[in-house]
């Protein structure tokens, strides 16, 4: 296999043109999803018959538990790339990852939190799957922390990759939470073995936001990438001839 | 549109989950064009003193 366009991919100066000419394709699609899904979502779906419109938060509530864990698994591979092949664009990536998985970890748990207090009672619970998405929050400060302070760049890529892989651990531990243990958090709707517990005109909307919440992700990090590269090259020759331009 | 701002009774719990979720949505993409436009700014200045010097 010919792999001169993984490795043009990953040089940096390609990797900066290349984020800058792709943004505006995650961007726009992301808001397009995001609003026809928000509109789907709160106007057309109709109230739950046990829940009814609290359930409605379960459109900003699962596409950020999805995201959170989406953006860690990213990392992680990210991560692991970095390690194995020495890649400092990969490690670029796993720095520009960690602070959008760790906003949307916190958004997770906070809509989750205001969801649990109608429905079970009580804004928190140390059941299996809340403790492990907490625990996922801070493996997140973990991994943003340790960079930090850290301050020869590779060993802090090095040192912050390591911690998100042994991380990964949790990812597992937090989707089967709700099967490995009895917990108050209901089980998965979408991804389940089988068809997805939930009516058509309720799931579309979800879908829709879940992909939009995905792709704004992209768009995020493509920016972040952008930055991160600025700050790793400011040395190089191409970097001055780029920003003349 | 008060029905719909109600939320059946839960709009004390649904609105907020919403307004969190446009805070933390806006936040991401401020955060990142500040990152961004300020590691420019620095590259630039470093490029202006090197081309001085």
């Amino acid at each position: 296999m010919n792999w001169t366009w993984f490795h043009k991919l990953a040089s940096p100066p390609h990797a900066y043109r290349i984020a800058a000419r792709l943004l505006p394709w995650f961007a726009w699609p992301a808001g397009a999803l995001i609003a026809a899904g928000l509109y789907g979502g709160l106007v057309l779906a109709p109230a739950d018959y046990q829940q009814g419109d609290a359930f409605r938060i379960v459109y900003v509530h699962a596409p950020s538990a999805w995201l959170s864990m989406f953006v860690y698994a990213a990392m992680a591979v990210a991560a692991a790339v970095g390690l194995i092949w020495r890649i400092k664009l990969a490690h670029a990536v796993a720095a520009a990852s960690a602070p959008v998985g760790a906003s949307f970890t916190f958004l997770a748990l906070a809509t989750g939190a205001i969801w649990g207090k109608p429905m079970w009672g009580t804004w928190w619970v140390w059941d299996a799957r809340l403790t492990s998405e907490l625990i996922l929050l801070f493996l997140y400060a973990g991994v943003i922390a340790l960079r930090a302070s850290i301050d020869d760049r590779d060993r802090a890529d090095r040192a912050a990759a390591v911690l998100a892989l042994v991380g990964v651990v949790n990812l597992p531990i937090i989707h089967y939470s709700v099967y490995w243990w009895n917990t108050l958090h209901q089980p998965a709707t979408l991804t389940k073995i089988g068809k997805p517990s939930m009516a058509g005109d309720m799931l579309w909307p979800l879908l829709l936001m879940m992909f939009g919440f995905t792709l704004y992700y992209g768009a995020i990090l493509l920016i972040r990438l952008r930055a991160e590269i600025l700050r790793r090259e400011r040395d190089a020759a191409w970097l001055t001839t780029e920003l003349a331009r | 549109m008060t029905d719909f701002l109600d939320m059946g009774r839960y709009g004390a719990f649904v609105w907020p989950c919403f307004a969190l979720a446009a805070v933390v949505l806006a936040w991401n993409v401020v955060a990142a064009r500040r990152l961004h436009a300020a590691a420019r700014q620095q590259a630039l200045r470093r490029a202006a003193s090197k081309a001085e010097s």
